[in-house]
């Protein structure tokens, strides 16, 4: 027994000393990496830090964020940078690469905040690194403003310090109600009269979506004539359809993802469904006008942001310069996905909040924050007492002649709505 | 629910329409059900790999399409190599399971089904396809009743491969060997039958029909690699409810499957069509037993 319990103990006193030994000095290199607490802002500098997906799952969307979130600081630091009590200061991002992983985000995050003294962040890419980025956000009382998590889940939590720029999923496709009350009224009908067909996949995403249907038909007292969910699988909504063309409603609106729009429009086709109004979620995604061509004409596709919207701003002019901006800066882009612009307008936000403000303190910068109301180039920026931005409407694009034209909200609309549908079966 | 009750018998035409898409998609259910049943019937295995190779066919048949040969000229070739891979599967993996208990058969054909899965995921994406056949729709009943031609097209290749399938177990050498060997492969054996062989051309013969059944769900529905568990469980449920060996049952079965989601899809909502085909599995296993107990009591 002593033969064996001796080296054993030997082994666990020189562990123990080896441990206690990294303990300290781990300890002593995380006090000489922590930095000061005054590191948000560097001299001239003000300091935004980032955990973002640049390897992992969301990648590709994850460097589009980036570029975006670049391309606004490029542009901002050109122009003078932020004024604050009479100076200028630069702006500059520090990035952690969060592998498209909510732990390792959230983890980054506390080190960002923590280490680094970093005090103001900027959203990751998607919903579920954002839902992870929020609780560390909110317990540090860092005000975060994110450009990529649209799941209705981030704004019924009460967070204060959590604020972003686009649409959140219940507004995909409630603009469509608006715009059949509008065409409803145009006819000399009554938006009450209006009767709309709901087919749903029963998943979170696509359930937010039909709660803002829901809610904004509830505005105009419309009628609901189906309300059906999809299969599983998704593969055959034939029998719903058929009710739809039985009850010839006024408005039929889908979403189940790229899946679930390749179905419908397939089927639709095969049908041949006459409905004047038809919105679905997905439709650049699953690729509806290079596989449906002319049938799928009409449909009415949700986006955040489109180049050819007419909103515009004093920092990179109209969405078309942005576009041009981005492609010029950007090698390998021939469409600008909206995901890089929304990014900009974040840091966008950061900006005039930081003018706003006239100061640094994290309190009154996030004042400032949640007391904006301005006009950018990706829309405008208004935010509810939950975070999210309920000023920029989504935007319908509709299939024209196999191109996407952006036809509501009216106000920003660059080509007119077609109605009733024309598609060709 | 009332009210969509209400639509059927205020336009009796809407009837035509779910019995018409019923029977078309029946038809094809029919396929790959057949299949399953000749492998369970003769082998005894149960493929849980059934609808993975459904997608398989399917995903072959869009890949021929992009280089310009149309779907149904297609089946042939998709036919010719899914039963190549059957037998390819069933050399590598089937035949070391086919004597094993039911557990590790069901396992192994689970493990196929995924590697496929992946290996679709793999090499086409998760995107969700279809073969675009060309074929118009017609109005009836004005407009309330579309009638497809692509799905008439199907109904009768369907049909019409089911039958040659028949034809061939009931008069080729082989087609009385695999029934000799279902009856009794000890004895079949003994007769100078190649049982070996006999379950080695079974099983390609299924992966060669569900191919084909892929051909068709290409252009009739969309093909994604992850769809082939719904196509699986209606197999399953086809060939349960109509009991092994009973081909013209597997026939009636798949059809009026069809018919039933079509019409629970329209009655109760899309989001039932799917729990048809079990809730009537198990209205046909009580009623089975309801059935065994009265002849165990006549027995006695």
């Amino acid at each position: 027994m002593k033969s064996i319990n001796t080296p054993v103990k030997a082994w666990n006193s020189i562990g123990a000393r080896t441990f206690s030994g990294l303990v300290l000095a781990g300890a002593a290199a995380g006090m000489i990496a922590a930095g000061p607490a005054s590191a948000k802002v560097d001299g001239d500098t003000i300091i935004l830090g980032s955990a973002i997906s640049l390897t992992g799952k969301y990648s590709s969307n994850g460097i589009d964020t980036q570029n975006g979130y670049d391309l606004a600081v490029k542009k901002i630091n050109e122009m003078g940078g932020v004024k604050v009590g009479g100076k200028s200061y630069k702006l500059k991002i520090q990035y952690y690469d969060d592998e498209s992983t909510p732990a390792r985000t959230a983890q980054l995050l506390e080190r960002l905040i923590e280490q680094d003294g970093v005090q103001y962040i900027l959203g990751p890419y998607s919903s579920a690194t954002t839902i992870a980025a929020a609780p560390v956000t909110e317990k540090y009382q860092v005000p975060m403003i994110e450009a990529e998590g649209a799941s209705r889940a981030l704004f019924n939590k009460g967070y204060k310090y959590l604020f972003a720029v686009l649409s959140t999923s219940e507004q995909y496709l409630a603009s469509a109600v608006g715009l059949a009350a509008e065409i409803a009224e145009k006819n000399g009908k009554n938006p009450a009269d209006v009767r709309v067909a709901m087919v749903f996949e029963n998943d979170a995403f696509s359930l937010d979506v039909r709660a803002g249907v829901v809610e904004d038909m509830k505005k105009f007292g419309m009628k609901t004539v189906i309300d059906d969910k999809m299969p599983a699988d998704l593969s055959d909504i034939s029998a719903t359809l058929t009710k739809v063309k039985a009850l010839k409603p006024d408005l039929l609106v889908i979403s189940g993802h790229n899946k679930g729009a390749v179905t419908a429009a397939r089927q639709m086709q095969e049908l041949q469904v006459q409905v004047p109004m038809v919105a679905m979620t997905h439709c650049e995604g699953a690729k509806i006008v290079q596989q449906f061509g002319a049938a799928a004409d009409g449909y009415l596709c949700p986006t955040q942001w489109a180049e050819t919207l007419s909103y515009s701003d004093g920092y990179f002019g109209s969405a078309a310069d942005y576009d041009k901006l981005f492609k010029s800066t950007f090698e390998g882009y021939s469409n600008v996905p909206y995901q890089a612009a929304q990014a900009s307008a974040a840091v966008i936000v950061w900006k005039e909040a930081f003018e706003a403000a006239n100061a640094f303190e994290t309190d009154k910068v996030r004042d400032a924050i949640a007391a904006t109301d301005t006009e950018t180039f990706y829309g405008p920026i208004k935010f509810s007492e939950a975070g999210n931005n309920l000023a920029k409407p989504m935007v319908l694009r509709q299939i024209q002649g196999g191109e996407y034209k952006v036809v509501a909200p009216s106000k920003y609309a660059s080509d007119s709505l077609v109605w009733p549908r024309e598609a060709m079966y | 629910m009332f009210d969509n009750l209400d639509l059927l018998a205020l336009a009796p035409a809407l009837n035509i329409q779910l019995l018409l898409d019923g029977l078309f998609v029946g038809a094809i259910f029919v396929l790959a059900a057949y299949g399953l049943a000749l492998v369970w019937g003769v082998m005894n295995v149960k493929n849980l790999a059934q609808g993975e190779f459904v997608i398989m066919g399917g995903y072959f048949a869009w890949h021929l399409s992009t280089f310009g040969i149309h779907p149904i000229a297609s089946i042939p070739i998709v036919f010719a190599i899914m039963f190549a891979f059957g037998w390819a599967v069933y050399l590598a993996i089937i035949r070391y399971v086919i004597s094993r208990d039911l557990f590790t058969s069901l396992l192994a054909t689970f493990g196929i089904a995924l590697v496929v899965q992946q290996a679709l995921n793999l090499a086409y994406g998760p995107e969700v396809r279809t073969a675009e056949s060309g074929f118009t729709s017609h109005a009836l009943f004005g407009g309330l009743v579309t009638v497809a031609e692509i799905k008439i097209v199907s109904f009768v290749l369907s049909i019409g491969l089911a039958a040659a399938v028949i034809t061939f177990m009931k008069t080729s050498r082989m087609g009385q060997a695999i029934r000799a060997t279902a009856q009794d492969p000890r004895a079949a054996k003994i007769m100078g039958i190649d049982t070996e062989r006999v379950y080695a051309f079974t099983y390609a013969l299924n992966a060669a029909i569900c191919g084909a059944a892929g051909v068709l769900v290409s252009m009739i529905w969309v093909i994604q690699p992850f769809y082939g568990i719904p196509h699986s469980i209606r197999a399953f449920v086809i060939v349960t409810a109509a009991g092994l060996g009973n081909i013209p049952g597997v026939i009636v079965t798949g059809l009026g499957l069809g018919v039933a989601e079509q019409y629970s899809g329209f009655v109760l909502g899309a989001e039932f069509q799917q729990a048809t085909p079990l809730i009537l599995l198990l209205l046909v296993l009580i009623w089975r037993q309801v059935q065994m107990a009265r002849h165990r009591q006549v027995v006695q």
